[in-house]
């Protein structure tokens, strides 16, 4: 009989559990320390306890037989500059796509932090985690004007309604300005990005990644198409930032690379060959050996690339214009 | 004046009779039946109808060849006499107005009216007699064929007083399709007037792998009435037998129609498979290019009235000509100067197709005009009482077919093929390598133009042709070449095949327009799914 | 605060001032308000043998064109500004219209030819017995109203979230649209699917309890609808000026780039879609009881196609672009049809043509080349149009 009664009451306080529930969900929704977790920014979910930013574990990838990348493994430090260089179908480009989500994986893992697994995300979704990305060729919205390209890139919640809504705060306002006097477009600010030199459409995708204050940059060939001066400007400015936020640099402009990078990361045929600082790179036998090697291969001279700021072609010229693309 | 008339005809029907009479001089030794033929076909005229079957009886005797004509003329009440001379002469209504021919030669009579001729009387009993005896000329008749359909229409009225007369021609028989109908009716006999459960039972399972519908319907009476259980059951049996290879055949016909729209569909989308698969140009105008065709097709087979029958071979090289023409016209003058401009080229193509449609409206006409079908091309193919295939839906199916195959050969086999392939390809380094990029562009439109033509020939043997010709197929055509995966002939063909079945077996479920609602909103779905279509090419060339 | 900073075209500061150059609302909306309103005092004003007299058939007929303009503002929404080219917009149109006619069906009553209380005459020569679920309610002028805007917008969402989510773009679009329109078609057509088959809804009485046939009426739904569309113009303004009119820009230049910001386009899209055919929807409502009558005929996929031709006419990308083109079109089409029926289809199809060839911003793309030659002799800003989408 009594454990009856016990039985009872334990229906009973299972009972009151359920009836509570739901005000227990509203009382804790309505609570003042906390903010509501779809309020919270997608970039705070990030766990970085371990201080490696993104982690990227045996990633393959081929187009029509051909081993774009090939179980590369790549891990990048938080607050790190990191350059990637390698010859053309090395799979730099390859694997930036991979990271924003422009292109699906065959295999591996792609990790922001410990717990956010990007190939699970779209490319909208990654990028309002915090991963802005620079193209190799620049790709600024030509129709508008230079400040509406920067406000299209401010961070802010970009969601149909909001963005319905939105006005620019004066900080918004301040940081746009204060990003346009950086990248040296403040008189050009009201004319259509269309109408700017090569050059300064370069600086203005700079200029759409800084106003977004991402955590992570890809930056693919900042300095094509600059003047020394400008080549000079980048390496300062993307050094300036290092530390803060965290930069991966693809770029076969060595000298550059040799002002900015204190690591750099030799991709071949789709995986890592070597890794380290510039010269352990330079004096890699593997590297000079499959740089060299595939020199002497070819016997046309290098030719220069896309790059117009031609005077910088290295002792090493890691350059190679082997057409290797599918 | 109408005695006068009157003895004009009599002159006439003398001078005929004299003819006659020179003629049966001529023949020496048919002289004497000839005469009697004659004179007994004079007799039906006078006879009275208590003597008639008799003497149709002696008519059928005395000349197995003429008679039937005369027999079936009279059964169908048209056989009418000259009152004058009692010339046999046939009726034939024109609209509400009778009209009289010669018996056999079928040269109009315009002279006689209605007060100068009488139809030959009858009553049931002379129509009961008229048919047993078509029937039983019909079944001596030399042909195997006209045996056959003869067989085929007595099933379903069989009279007693023809089994013996098919008995008789069973033991003569030598064809084998006219021997399996002989023994379906014998079985029906059987069926019908046996005693024997046993015979009975053994007619129903000879007749349970006949399709003929009176086979059926006998067969369910007999389910349904016969005292005896046994034979019911069989009749059931044979009945259930009999539904399920219906329905297969019915399954196959069904196929057959969805196959036919299928390869319409094909030879409407294989130009655009071209133009846009290939060349990526939007081209609205492509249904305007099968009317032109269609037209084409017409407008030969004004010009050769007398040749009907070759007017199709002329056709189709025209057609192509003046579609592929056109073609190479749009693409100079507009399509060139819109290039990597989809959105743009598809509004100026779609300007040019209202152009062209308004052109034929003000040339041809508003309204349908009638395109014949050559001798060829009519008729079907009877492969059993259910199944039977039309010969232009086979013509077209073929047609469609070979035209695929010989484009495939082209495109991969000729140079201009090769060029076609670079210049869709990677147009600038086609460029470079020295292919007139330009050329190839003109000729690859005429090309897919061409054919569009080509099914416009095709087209108006099926449809009929009109200033909208085109547009009814526009929006197929589309999705068949977008279902099928863009720049994939292969793919093309497929898509086309399989829109073409999964309609015609959609449509006795939902009736012809849900089923193409259905079929296009299924599309619809399809390419929200997988944008690339069916067979999407692969790789990074591709994007 | 910022609609009304929209209205006057008037910014705080020169950063703030987001106005695109050609696109002042007040003269556009002060233009329409008063030639309206000058059209309806001459119409019921003004006596009949007066100069100035507008007769009741031009009040409908500028009614009509009005309705179109509405229409063509959708289709330069959704195609001068986001670049996706409907070649269905008659399809929400029509669906509009459709939802308009059924209440002024059932408002005929028992003034059918055969006198039955609810159901229609069609319905009734169709012998069918009781009204069929979706006809129900329809008797309500607001539930009417409210599925103008409800049935094209959910069309629209239901077809555009499927589309764009899976990334279908650029011409496969624009002839799944097509396609859509066509499937509608040939639905509308059918006696079974209860909406007057073949000859569609007309004969209409009355709406809201004032005769259809009464200049009084007639000039109030022309005011009506030039309020309307007044309305949605300025909503429309103030939308593209908005930070999202920025990003639907950014989706028509360079959709991908928009994604690696951060926008999910495809909302973008579909929200702007179901936004677009609400519009046409309300156009279609608002154009039935002018015209007296919706028939399957407005589903057919020319009609959609020629909306297109009076956006490109007019200048897509600006919405007043769109509204002159649609009138200065429509107006052509009734002098040109009334003179010489057999050449409109060629004076279309040369437009078509020539207007993709040689005009491609239309005729307000003109007007700018013109003022700018008149006011400086700059050299002109560079003009890539398509170099980012048409990859």
């Amino acid at each position: 009989m009594s454990q009856n009664n016990a039985n009872q009451f334990s229906d009973l306080k299972r009972f009151e559990a359920k009836l509570n529930a739901p005000f227990q969900a509203i009382r804790s929704g309505l609570r003042r320390d906390q903010v509501w977790p779809f309020l919270l920014p997608d970039e705070s979910k990030v766990n970085i306890d371990k201080d490696i930013l993104l982690y990227i574990e045996g990633l393959n990838l081929s187009f029509d037989g051909f081993k774009a990348l090939n179980e590369l493994n790549l891990y990048i430090n938080k607050g790190e500059l990191r350059c990637l260089i390698g010859a053309n179908g090395a799979g730099k480009s390859t694997l930036m796509d991979v990271i924003t989500g422009k292109t699906q994986c065959d295999s591996g893992q792609v990790f922001f932090g410990q717990n956010i697994d990007l190939l699970k995300q779209d490319e909208a979704s990654i990028a309002n985690l915090g991963i802005g990305r620079k193209f190799q060729k620049p790709t600024v919205f030509e129709q508008q004007s230079v400040f509406d390209n920067l406000e299209l890139s401010l961070k802010a919640n970009k969601s149909v309604l909001p963005t319905l809504w939105a006005k620019l705060t004066p900080l918004q306002l301040d940081k746009i300005q204060h990003v346009l006097s950086i990248i040296g477009l403040s008189k050009q600010a009201y004319q259509l990005a269309g109408a700017l030199s090569h050059g300064q459409k370069q600086w203005l995708e700079i200029g759409m990644l800084l106003v977004s204050e991402p955590r992570l940059l890809l930056v693919d060939e900042p300095v094509a198409g600059m003047t020394p001066q400008e080549t000079e400007r980048t390496a300062e400015l993307l050094t300036s930032l290092a530390g803060e936020r965290t930069v991966i640099v693809v770029e076969h402009d060595m000298e550059f690379v040799r002002s900015i990078a204190n690591k750099v990361t030799v991709l071949h045929q789709g995986s890592v060959l070597a890794e380290g600082s510039m010269q352990e790179v330079q004096s890699n036998p593997e590297v000079i050996e499959v740089y060299l090697g595939e020199e002497a291969a070819t016997p046309t001279p290098p030719a220069t690339k896309k790059t117009i700021s031609a005077p910088n072609i290295s002792k090493v010229s890691l350059i190679n214009n082997k057409e290797e693309k599918a | 004046m109408k005695q006068f008339q009157n003895l004009i005809y009599g002159l006439i029907a003398c001078f005929s009779f004299a003819f006659f009479s020179v003629y049966a001089v001529a023949n020496d030794s048919q002289s004497a039946k000839a005469k009697s033929d004659t004179e007994l076909l004079v007799a039906l005229t006078q006879v009275k109808l208590k003597q008639m079957n008799p003497l149709l009886d002696q008519i059928k005797s005395s000349q197995a060849q003429t008679a039937l004509p005369i027999f079936k003329t009279l059964l169908e009440g048209r056989l009418y006499y000259v009152r004058s001379g009692k010339h046999l002469i046939q009726m034939q209504k024109i609209g509400k107005e009778k009209h009289y021919f010669e018996l056999e030669s079928a040269t109009a009579l315009p002279h006689l009216t209605k007060k100068l001729v009488k139809k030959v009387k009858l009553n049931n009993s002379v129509r009961r007699y008229l048919r047993s005896a078509i029937a039983e000329l019909e079944l001596s008749h030399p042909d195997a064929k006209i045996r056959a359909a003869a067989l085929q229409s007595l099933l379903s009225n069989l009279e007693t007083n023809l089994q013996v007369t098919i008995e008789k021609r069973r033991a003569l028989e030598t064809d084998n399709k006219v021997i399996d109908l002989l023994d379906v009716a014998l079985n029906l006999y059987q069926l019908k007037q046996s005693e024997s459960a046993a015979l009975q039972i053994k007619a129903i399972e000879q007749l349970a792998s006949r399709l003929e519908i009176p086979v059926k319907n006998q067969l369910t009476t007999v389910a349904e009435t016969s005292p005896d259980p046994a034979v019911k059951q069989a009749a059931f049996d044979a009945l259930k037998e009999i539904e399920h290879s219906t329905n297969r055949y019915e399954l196959v016909d069904q196929l057959f129609f969805g196959l036919s729209l299928g390869s319409v569909l094909l030879l409407a989308s294989i130009g655009l498979a071209i133009t846009f698969g290939v060349m990526g140009v939007i081209n609205m105008a492509h249904g305007e290019m099968i009317m032109l065709g269609a037209y084409t097709t017409y407008v030969v087979q004004l010009l050769m009235p007398n040749h009907i029958d070759y007017s199709l071979w002329v056709a189709i090289p025209a057609a192509f000509m003046v579609s592929g023409l056109m073609g190479v016209i749009i693409e100079r003058g507009v399509i060139r100067h819109l290039h990597g401009r989809p959105l743009e080229t598809l509004l100026a193509t779609f300007g040019i197709s209202l152009i062209l449609q308004q052109l034929v409206r003000s040339v041809f006409s508003p309204l349908n005009r009638q395109v014949f079908s050559p001798s060829w091309m009519t008729g079907s193919l009877e492969i059993n009482p259910i199944l039977s295939l039309t010969l232009n839906r086979l013509y077209i199916l073929a047609f469609a077919l070979i035209v695929f195959f010989a484009l495939l050969t082209l495109l991969r086999k000729t140079s201009l093929g090769l060029n076609v392939r670079a210049v869709s390809q990677n147009r600038n380094m086609a460029k470079a390598m020295g292919v007139k990029t330009g050329w190839v562009d003109a000729m690859t439109f005429g090309l897919g133009s061409g054919i569009a033509g080509i099914a416009g020939v095709a087209l108006s043997q099926l449809t009929n042709v009109g200033p909208n010709l085109g547009q009814a197929y526009i929006i197929d055509s589309f999705m068949v070449v977008v279902f099928g995966g863009v720049g994939n002939l292969f793919g093309t063909l497929v898509a086309a095949f399989s829109l073409g079945i999964a309609t015609k077996f959609l449509e006795p479920v939902t009736g012809a327009v849900l089923a193409a609602i259905i079929v296009l909103v299924f599309i619809i779905l399809f390419i929200q799914k997988r944008p690339k279509g069916l067979f999407p090419q692969k790789g990074r060339a591709a994007e | 605060m910022t609609l009304i900073n929209t209205l006057f075209g008037q910014g705080k500061n020169k950063l703030d001032s987001r106005q695109q150059p050609g696109q002042k609302t007040l003269p556009f909306v002060a233009i329409l308000v008063i030639s309206t309103l000058l059209a309806c005092g001459a119409n019921l004003l003004l006596p009949e043998s007066s100069a100035l007299y507008v007769s009741t058939h031009t009040i409908t007929l500028l009614g009509k064109y009005l309705c179109y303009a509405m229409l063509a503002l959708a289709v330069d929404i959704i195609w001068g500004y986001c670049g996706i080219l409907s070649l269905g917009h008659g399809a929400f149109f029509a669906l509009g219209g459709y939802a308009m006619g059924m209440y002024l069906m059932r408002q005929i009553g028992d003034r059918g030819v055969y006198g039955d209380p609810v159901l229609p005459d069609f319905m009734v020569f169709l012998d069918w017995k009781t009204l069929p679920w979706f006809w129900q309610g329809m008797d309500q002028f607001w539930f009417a109203i409210l599925m103008a805007v409800v049935i094209p917008g959910l069309l629209a969402f239901i077809f555009g979230w499927l589309a764009f989510r899976s990334r279908v773009t650029g011409v496969y679009l624009s002839i799944m649209t097509q396609a859509l329109t066509y499937a509608l078609l040939l639905a509308f057509f059918r006696n079974e699917m209860g909406f007057g088959g073949n000859n569609g809804l007309t004969d209409f009485k009355e709406i809201l309890g004032f005769d259809l046939q009464a200049d009084s009426t007639r000039v109030s739904l022309f005011a009506i609808t030039a309020f309307l569309l007044a309305v949605i113009f300025i909503i429309s303004q103030y939308l593209m000026n908005s930070r999202m009119g920025k990003v639907i820009l950014a989706i028509r230049d360079g959709e991908s780039r928009a994604r690696f910001i951060g926008y999910r386009t495809e909302r973008y899209k579909v929200w702007l879609f179901v936004y677009s055919a609400i519009i046409a929807g309300i156009a279609g409502a608002l154009y039935v009881p002018q015209v007296g009558i919706i028939n399957p005929g407005e589903f057919s996929p020319i009609n959609s196609i020629e909306i297109v031709i009076w956006v490109a006419v007019g200048g897509r990308g600006t919405l007043i672009g769109a509204i002159i083109g649609a009138l200065i079109i429509n107006y052509a089409k009734t002098r040109f049809t009334a003179l010489f029926p057999e050449a409109w289809l060629f004076a279309l199809g040369g437009l078509f043509v020539l207007v993709t060839l040689y005009l491609p911003k239309g005729l307000m793309g003109l007007w700018e080349t013109i003022q700018a030659k008149i006011n400086k002799p700059v050299p002109e800003a560079k003009d890539e149009m398509k170099t980012g989408v048409s990859s």
